[in-house]
């Protein structure tokens, strides 16, 4: 009949490209390639920047890829095909008492972009990355192999496809290890620090204690108040203790249209990270979350990346080796603070020591910081380009995932196993990040 | 715990409704043509909670085999409770316009076969007493069109005796629904945003299946607005409807 008119974007609606799409709905047919130009897969678009967009190429939409294969109750080992969705699985699992053993900040990603992103959660300290529970995958290369992908078979392509951004083939389903939960609540306390002396030794006290651990910071403190903010730390509840609970049906909520301009501004940044700072007066507060409230509070509101107005947003993360995190960290702080941008929600949290299988994994042990900028011009990205410069100078790295603008020199500096992993991108695979920050001058 | 059989099982909107039936714990008795697909599928349904699922594959444009189809599977599940004739091509039109063999063969797999399904089941449940026979249409079936008028000839024949169905077995218990669904997204690009008037499969397939909870019988559009859109071409004079 008529075929609906698609524009695929990132999470960040930055930047507009063009590109055509074409659909894979059946994992035993080979790739739809084109004749000519290069494909990526793209499954949610939950990635920020450019990493899951391919300008002037095509994608690969693997939504169609959505079904399970096996899922067993008592290993809880679960395949499925990869445009599952993270919040598919959870669907299926978790009445069964298995939840995933690591979730990013969103559960509409799909099970391919979290392993091509290797993507961590808040029991990083814990469990490492998402690509450590992947017990294998199939990789389907453009020129129609099928190479079985696991730790011990084909286990190059197996490290150069997590955190490979989708350049390495495009996986068509994947094994996963599940985790066992007593249910389906988290149970913790928020505790109010004053700053960033403050922040360590909460995070060096809760990694033992804590499964669950993260902290928003108010980008706006300075002086005194620089680095102040909220320490989330949660363990899963037992069955009794869970006793009775119900999980909240969330409300409905969206950004239904797009604000001509970024509703995020001086003006309500300040507001908002006073407001939110001050939300609890004793240090410490109790409390008790359910899976969607804890992990997931963003995608109770559809849409909210439309906030930042119609030029879109940057996200910037990075992560900072263990040895100069807290000065580090300070000077990124200071940094952002006086240039009074940066996001409602700043946060903090302190990476564990857990080997990345990936080649192009962004965690490594250290503190990593994660905020988004509204696009003002010019300026925003200049003052990334300063933070760039201190992440760098700190061996640091930045996280491919939110990143449409870092520098191929950063790149490089950030990821030193980036030779290795070209011997493995297909040659039919391409995106517009490996363009910008890939290709070799 | 329903027993659900569904014919083009293969089909986006019939997988998106038996994954609704599959989280109540349904067994299913699923016919369509390729194997591999429909084994994958039956994988996916056990794993989102389906009781049991058997498969069987069958060319349903092959209208002599189908009362026996229809009588396997009833012996396979015990009994029918939810019937799903949800197969069909989209004719090429152009080579339609010159052939009457290419006409005729749309109108074997898209109207024939589905009718002869229906009387075969219809009369299953009309001897058990009980059950829901649902048939996917279109919107297309509504008005003929210059560009789609072979697709929409099918669609209507089924329209017109799923409706009639709907209120002859109505009397003996049977719930006859005919889903009318309006312009439908593959799975592939759901996700994107796009004009207002697509649905989803996914949406579509939920659709169905709240309704036969709900006992619905006659014709339901999916989404329900549809209704309204179909209403005002059924009353457009023919200088419009010749130009959509």
């Amino acid at each position: 009949m008529v075929d609906p008119v698609v524009k695929p974007m990132s999470w960040g609606r930055y930047p507009r490209l063009a590109q055509h799409v074409v659909g894979m709905s059946d994992r035993h047919a080979a790739l739809p390639l084109p004749t000519e130009g290069s494909v990526l897969p793209y499954g949610l678009g939950r990635s920020y920047g450019d990493s899951c967009l391919n300008g002037g190429g095509t994608l690969i939409a693997t939504r169609g890829l959505d079904r399970f294969i096996s899922f067993d109750k008592e290993s809880g080992e679960i395949a499925c095909e990869a445009g599952v969705s993270l919040a598919e699985i959870i669907e299926v699992a978790l009445p069964h008492g298995w939840f995933l053993p690591v979730t990013p900040g969103t559960k509409f990603v799909t099970l391919g972009g979290a392993i091509a992103n290797d993507v961590h959660g808040k029991n990083h300290h814990r469990e490492g990355t998402f690509g450590c529970h992947v017990k294998s995958f199939e990789l389907l290369r453009s020129d129609g192999t099928r190479l079985a992908c696991s730790p011990e078979t084909n286990a190059d392509h197996f490290a150069a496809t997590i955190g490979g951004l989708g350049l390495t083939g495009l996986v068509t389903m994947a094994t996963l290890q599940l985790k066992r939960v007593a249910s389906a609540f988290l149970g913790g306390q928020s505790i109010k620090f004053g700053g960033l002396d403050e922040f360590f030794e909460l995070s060096a006290e809760s990694a033992a204690s804590h499964e669950y651990v993260v902290s928003w910071i108010d980008c706006l403190g300075s002086g005194e108040t620089l680095g102040r903010g909220h320490f989330l730390r949660a363990n899963i509840l037992s069955a009794e203790e869970a006793a009775g609970r119900k999980q909240r049906k969330a409300l409905p909520l969206t950004v239904p249209v797009m604000p001509p301009v970024s509703l995020v501004n001086h003006l309500t940044l300040k507001a908002f990270n006073a407001a939110y700072y001050n939300r609890q007066s004793p240090r410490v507060a109790e409390k008790i979350w359910d899976v969607d409230s804890f992990h997931y509070p963003l995608d109770a509101i559809a849409n909210w990346n439309r906030i930042y107005g119609p030029r879109g947003f940057l996200q910037y993360q990075v992560v900072v080796p263990t040895a100069d995190q807290r000065d580090v960290s300070e000077a990124l702080l200071e940094e952002i603070a006086r240039s009074g941008k940066g996001s409602f929600l700043v946060v903090l949290k302190v990476f564990g020591d857990r080997p990345s299988p990936g080649l192009l994994s962004f965690p490594m042990p250290g503190t990593t910081l994660a905020l988004d900028f509204p696009i003002l011009g010019d300026e925003t990205f200049k003052l990334l380009d300063r933070l760039d410069a201190i992440v760098m100078e700190a061996k640091g790295r930045i996280y491919p995932a939110k990143d449409a603008r870092m520098s191929p020199a950063s790149f490089a500096r950030g990821y030193p196993n980036l030779e290795t992993f070209r011997k493995f991108v297909d040659p039919r695979m391409n995106s517009s990040f490996a363009r910008r920050v890939m290709e070799r001058a | 715990m329903s027993r659900v059989m569904i014919f083009g099982a293969t089909s986006a909107i019939a997988q998106e409704a038996a994954r609704s039936f599959a989280k109540d714990g349904a067994s299913f008795f699923l016919v369509a043509r390729n194997q591999t697909a429909l084994a994958d599928i039956a994988a996916d349904l056990k794993v989102r909670g389906a009781q049991s699922v058997a498969t069987h594959i069958a060319d349903l444009s092959d209208l002599d085999s189908l009362s026996g189809l229809c009588d396997k599977g009833r012996a396979a599940l015990g009994g029918i409770d939810v019937a799903l004739i949800a197969h069909g091509i989209l004719p090429d039109q152009k080579a339609c316009e010159t052939s009457v063999d290419a006409t005729l063969g749309a109108l074997r797999v898209n109207a024939l076969s589905p009718a002869a399904l229906m009387i075969r089941l219809g009369e299953i449940l009309v001897a058990q007493g009980s059950g829901s026979l649902v048939v996917i249409s279109s919107v297309a079936g509504d008005r003929g069109r210059p560009s789609n008028y072979v697709y929409g000839a099918s669609k209507a024949l089924l329209s017109v005796m799923g409706e009639g169905m709907a209120f002859a077995l109505g009397r003996a218990g049977v719930n006859v629904l005919v889903v009318k669904p309006g312009f439908v997204d593959t799975p592939m690009t759901a996700e994107f945003p796009k004009g207002a008037l697509w649905a989803s499969a996914k949406s579509v397939g939920e659709e169905i299946a709240a309704a036969v909870r709900k006992g619905k019988r006659g014709i339901i559009y999916a989404p329900f607005w549809w209704r309204f859109i179909m209403l005002i071409i059924r009353f457009a004079p023919g200088f419009i409807v010749s130009k959509i």
